[in-house]
């Protein structure tokens, strides 16, 4: 966090200096790991394996918050009887279809609602389709009314479940597993539970490359099923945060630059699975589901209504036929493989750098040297605008300039100083920003570009009476402009929402109706412009209010600081203790009141009982605090919204130095795999015998493209450097500040060795593991060059929402510089045939 | 000039002739929460427009920039501290102590701004001055580059500029402090490891802070020094030659008037002598 979350780190510091302890978990000790009190190393891609310990340590020694486990979690549900876990089927939940690769899912059901699971087909297409990112704003679809069991004692009951999957996760296994001693893990463990319960709540606070796995969604679960096992969900000081790589990444799955997301995790819709209108919004709100997602109708029509106004009628489904379909995996790393296939012909890339900062940087590259035409937006010539004349595949041959048919246009952008508004950060709070100055020279806004790239097709269109046309003619591409630059805050009244007889705002989604009488641009948003005040412009400062602070900027939804914040009260809606004092019924006024506004129906007692057969909001029971899942319940076990399993379990990252020592089986069995001449994978080989992980330094900014430009930051980090334990240079014969180069069977790449105690072996399953670390800034442009730590990666992705495995893999490392010119392909290719000859 | 003017406590802005200077300004950097993040060096660059120096991989653990200079006016040191016993770390793979002692010491370093400043007592042309906040400031248009200051310093803070040949330091951000700013390093420091204030109150901060962190230790906050005492004091958590700071740094001008004293009474005798052996040559 202090690398690269450095301002955010003050928080951190001044905890500290008030007696918090700091426990930093990580594969090397970073500049978090100075200034935290206990460093513990750990293995990469161990790390469900250490949090389910934490959770079999929480279990066996009944540390959970009992009365909150059983009134806001899934704990008491009773599942299926046909539920088989990786306890009995070695690593593999029931329902496996080895040929697909995913599960039928309808055995992990709660009991009596089998025939809700995902059949193996559609599970295919969820994968196929990231499907899992739909969740960002509610739970996958449950029926109302789950037998249960409160007591907890019921053998099939989510507890039992949860404590037999993880029983095997001893401190003990641990230590073979992750590399870290049982008693150090075992203190680990204290201070998380001791800083839980009524009178205490933690945070868990992650930085995104935890994602970045095969298992990266599984991940996440593991924290958040110890964080509602402790009852820290919902609680003022607790939950599970974030900190995303660069400003607004919440906003951009908010309002998504995603393959297979619309506005406010709407799904895009597909062209099998959402024929009509109806059967998409249906899809979305499950008729006979519970929670606010019922009136999904009114958010799907609001957003037509924006997209396309008048133009948008009950009879032509609100346009919803303009909406281009999903037929499959459209995501980027489909793409770039399709692109070497000559599939596709042009690009748009936008303050993007994927010839450095995305997984596999030769299949970036050489994608991008194969299209029609690519467009370039960034504040600098990044590699991903010059790699058909300065990449590495110059050298070796790959790509011939002279040849390369890629018409590149480079269109110079504003920075964020250089245009007006809003970054959404991780407690999904909207913050404003003013223009400071006028872009130099060519350099134009994201908003100035598409909003004229729109006005210029459409007028290239214009009278065209083709049917794929007529979603972009119909468009409402009418904004307030000041000179040729669009209004920011005209963009912004259209997220929130407007009537559209007046155009009077709305004052948030309760507002929103499915007659077409509304438009919203994004529902979540909606009521960020209440009263026609930009409310993210709010700028009142922390010590003239209350510790909340709702007066500084504006959160998704209906200005919420924390989510499911009904669960800092108790089943009755008493405070769980004065010290955690936050939302909680005023009986005497008959409503909901507290710091923050109330995630509840501000009149519903705890009491309340939904009558039988109820639906929507009306079923939420009176102590259903998770109000957006199916059930009302924060889920520990989830029965369906998971292709690769109910619950989080151990597996070896794909490629792994390391067989599983849990289960027979090694690694994610439904991870998304392209087979493709251009992405070999590492098999399990001495040829590749170290784990590598690569990540940020402070000093630098992502793939280099804002920082190697400038003379103040690339002197601070000037060199692309590799970092092994004295240990590991001893074996291989490495010199401090002498060159080494790193192998894989995608790339071999050369940086300046630095050795340091930092860096430790670590000793897994009864034999020594050294782990490498590298950053990842270097490209081929800028004042400081250096190979890319990214050429190592394979193309391997999590199934749930399509990410890469980039935070781990296996490699070798030797002295002296890597072969240059053909030389080097033959090199990687040599160490790769012998991996596979000794395998 | 008083006689104690080049050694000893004094206030260093009404020793300098200002009446009803502002309080003494200063930074007290506590070593104990700086997380190496170098905000400071490149905030202090961009206001004063100090130049790069130069791209090269030092090869000391995370410091690039080496130490101070005329075109570092801040410098993050990092040093990486094993364990007292060398620690096997296979050892510890097999099953030793898992957390060795390991430490990692990061200070940002910067212009002590002296008390008794020996940059600016041998400066022949009156660029470098003593600010009304008892700071030192170099004056760029009045540097004649002659260097004297260079070996004046007790810290090797103050350099010339390659190319230039005039001397550089920190200037405490003379231009921010008088509109009431904070320096721009201070200003950009996330974790407040580097504070700017009246200097009375920050060594009252420091004496509290260094009370409460474990193995911490005050450096240049003492105006009995051998500088007495700095404008820019820290709060670190080793023995200074740890940082690269000198152990009981002394004003290279203490001496002087001593040394005066001595040579003039060498020249009174040699002119005494030579008058001697003109008036024997008369004879």
């Amino acid at each position: 966090m202090a690398e690269a979350h450095p301002v955010g780190f003050q928080y951190v510091v001044e905890a500290k200096n008030r007696g918090a302890k700091i426990i930093h978990v990580d594969p090397r000790f970073t500049r978090t790991s100075a200034l935290a009190d206990e460093f513990v190393p750990m293995r990469a891609g161990a790390d469900i394996a250490f949090l389910g310990g934490v959770v079999n340590y929480i279990l066996s020694n009944e540390k959970d918050f009992r009365e909150y486990v059983v009134a806001y979690t899934n704990a008491s549900m009773i599942v299926s009887e046909e539920f088989r876990d990786t306890e009995e089927l070695d690593g593999l939940f029931s329902g496996f279809d080895p040929e697909l690769n995913v599960y039928d899912q309808s055995s992990w059901q709660y009991a009596g609602q089998q025939h809700m699971g995902q059949q193996e087909g559609e599970a295919h297409a969820d994968r196929e389709t990231a499907s899992g990112l739909e969740q960002e704003s509610h739970g996958p679809p449950i029926p109302a009314g789950v037998p249960r069991d409160p007591t907890l004692q019921d053998p099939r009951c989510v507890y039992q479940i949860l404590k037999r999957h993880y029983a095997r996760y001893t401190p003990e296994v641990v230590e073979r597993v992750c590399g870290v001693p049982k008693e150090q893990f075992l203190g680990v463990c204290e201070a998380w539970t001791a800083n839980s319960g009524r009178e205490r709540t933690t945070a868990l606070v992650y930085s995104v490359g935890w994602t970045q796995h095969s298992v990266g969604v599984q991940y996440i679960r593991t924290g958040a099923i110890i964080q509602l096992l402790l009852g820290n969900m919902g609680r003022p000081g607790g939950g599970v945060m974030a900190l995303r790589g660069h400003a607004s990444i919440q906003g951009s799955t908010d309002i998504p630059t995603l393959f297979n997301l619309l506005p406010g995790y709407l799904p895009m819709p597909h062209h099998r699975q959402h024929e009509t209108f109806q059967k998409w919004v249906d899809e979305i709100r499950h008729p006979e589901q519970k929670g606010f997602w019922a009136n999904a109708e009114s958010y799907a029509v609001s957003l037509l209504k924006a997209y396309w106004g008048d133009a948008a009628t009950a009879e032509n489904d609100w346009g919803f036929g303009w909406l281009p379909r999903l037929t499959g995996d459209h995501g980027t790393y489909q793409q770039v493989l399709d692109m070497i296939d000559g599939k596709i012909k042009g690009y748009f890339l936008l303050g993007q750098n994927p010839a450095v900062g995305s997984a596999h940087g030769k299949a970036q590259r050489l994608g991008m040297a194969n299209l029609d035409w690519l467009v370039v937006r960034d504040l600098f010539m990044i590699e991903s605008a010059t790699f058909w004349k300065d990449g590495p595949e110059i050298a070796t041959g790959e790509i011939v300039p002279s040849e390369c048919r890629t018409e590149v246009f480079f269109m110079p952008a504003a920075s964020h100083a250089e245009k007006e508004g809003t970054f959404t950060q991780t407690q999904r709070m909207l913050q404003w920003r003013e223009k400071a100055l006028d872009p130099p020279g060519d350099c134009r806004s994201e908003l100035w570009f598409f909003y004229h790239l729109g006005r210029r097709i459409r007028a290239k269109l214009a009278g065209s009476t083709l049917d794929r046309d007529q979603g972009l003619l119909k468009l409402n591409w009418d904004y307030q402009v000041h000179g040729d630059e669009p209004s920011g805050a005209d963009v912004l009244r259209e997220i929130n929402g407007y009537r559209v007889s007046d155009k009077s705002v709305v004052s948030g989604f309760a507002d929103l109706k499915a007659d077409g009488s509304t438009a919203c641009g994004c529902w979540i948003y909606s009521g960020v412009f209440k009263d026609g005040v930009n409310q993210a412009a709010r700028r009142k400062p922390g010590h003239e209010q209350d510790w909340v602070a709702r007066e500084w900027g504006w959160a998704w939804p209906a200005d919420r600081r924390t989510l499911y914040n009904r669960a800092s009260a108790d089943p009755e809606g008493r405070p769980w203790s004065e010290r955690k004092k936050y939302v909680w019924w005023d009986p005497g006024a008959g409503e909901w009141t507290g710091y923050d506004v109330p995630d509840f129906e501000k009149t519903k007692p705890p009491s309340y009982r939904p009558p039988e057969g109820a639906t929507g909001v009306e079923a939420i029971a009176g102590d259903d605090a998770f109000i957006m899942q199916g059930d009302g319940k924060g889920w520990l076990y989830a029965p369906s919204g998971l292709i690769d399993g109910p619950l989080p379990t151990h597996y070896e990252p794909a490629e792994s130095p390391v067989v599983n020592p849990l289960y027979g089986q090694q690694a994610n069995p439904t991870r998304k795999r392209y087979a493709h001449p251009a992405n070999p994978e590492n098999p399990v080989s001495a040829a590749y015998p170290y784990v590598f992980t690569t990540s940020r330094l402070t000093e630098h900014h992502t793939a280099g493209g804002m920082s190697r430009q400038l003379a103040y930051l690339s002197e601070l980090q000037p060199e692309m450097f590799v970092e092994v334990s004295p240990q590991l240079a001893a074996e291989r014969g490495l010199e401090h500040l002498g060159w080494a180069h790193i192998v894989t069977s995608r790339a071999a790449i050369e940086a300046r060795v630095m050795v340091t105690d930092r860096l430790r072996p670590l000793r897994i399953d009864g034999r020594v593991v050294h782990q490498i670390w590298m950053p990842y800034h270097w490209g081929s442009s800028g004042l400081v060059t250096g190979d890319s730590a990214n050429d190592l990666i394979g193309i391997v992705l999590d199934p749930n929402v399509l990410i890469q495995e980039s935070k781990v893999g296996t490699c070798d490392i030797r002295p002296g510089r890597r072969p240059t010119g053909p030389a080097l392909i033959d090199y990687v290719n040599d160490y790769r045939r012998r991996a596979n000859g000794d395998q | 000039m008083g006689t104690n003017s080049l050694y000893g406590p004094l206030d260093p802005a009404s020793d300098a002739g200002y009446t009803d200077a502002p309080p003494r300004m200063g930074f007290f950097t506590d070593t104990s929460v700086c997380i190496g993040c170098k905000a400071c060096e490149v905030a202090c660059k961009e206001w004063n427009a100090v130049p790069d120096d130069g791209f090269t991989l030092l090869g000391h653990s995370y410091d690039n920039t080496g130490g101070l200079s005329a075109d570092s006016w801040r410098h993050v040191a990092f040093i990486e501290q094993p364990a007292a016993s060398s620690v096997d770390a296979l050892a510890v793979a097999a099953g030793g102590p898992a957390t060795p002692d390991f430490r990692w010491l990061m200070m940002s370093n910067v212009c002590k701004h002296c008390t008794h400043a020996g940059c600016l007592d041998v400066c022949p042309t009156g660029a470098l001055f003593r600010t009304e906040f008892g700071t030192v400031v170099v004056q760029e248009d009045i540097c004649n580059g002659c260097g004297y200051c260079v070996p004046a310093c007790p810290y090797g803070v103050i350099d010339q500029r390659k190319g230039d040949g005039r001397a550089w330091k920190c200037t405490m951000c003379y231009d921010r402090i008088g509109d009431g700013l904070t320096p721009a390093c201070a200003q950009a420091c996330p974790t407040q490891s580097i504070q700017y204030g009246e200097l009375d109150e920050l060594r009252e901060r420091a004496r509290e802070r260094v009370a409460k962190v474990e193995g911490a230790r005050l450096y240049g906050h003492d105006p009995d020094d051998g500088v007495g005492g700095d404008g820019a004091f820290f709060l670190l958590l080793d023995e200074p030659e740890v940082y690269g700071l000198p152990p009981d740094p002394i004003v290279t001008t203490r001496d002087l008037p001593a040394m005066w004293k001595r040579a003039g009474l060498a020249g009174l005798a040699m002119a005494a002598a030579v008058a001697v052996s003109f008036l024997g040559g008369n004879r």
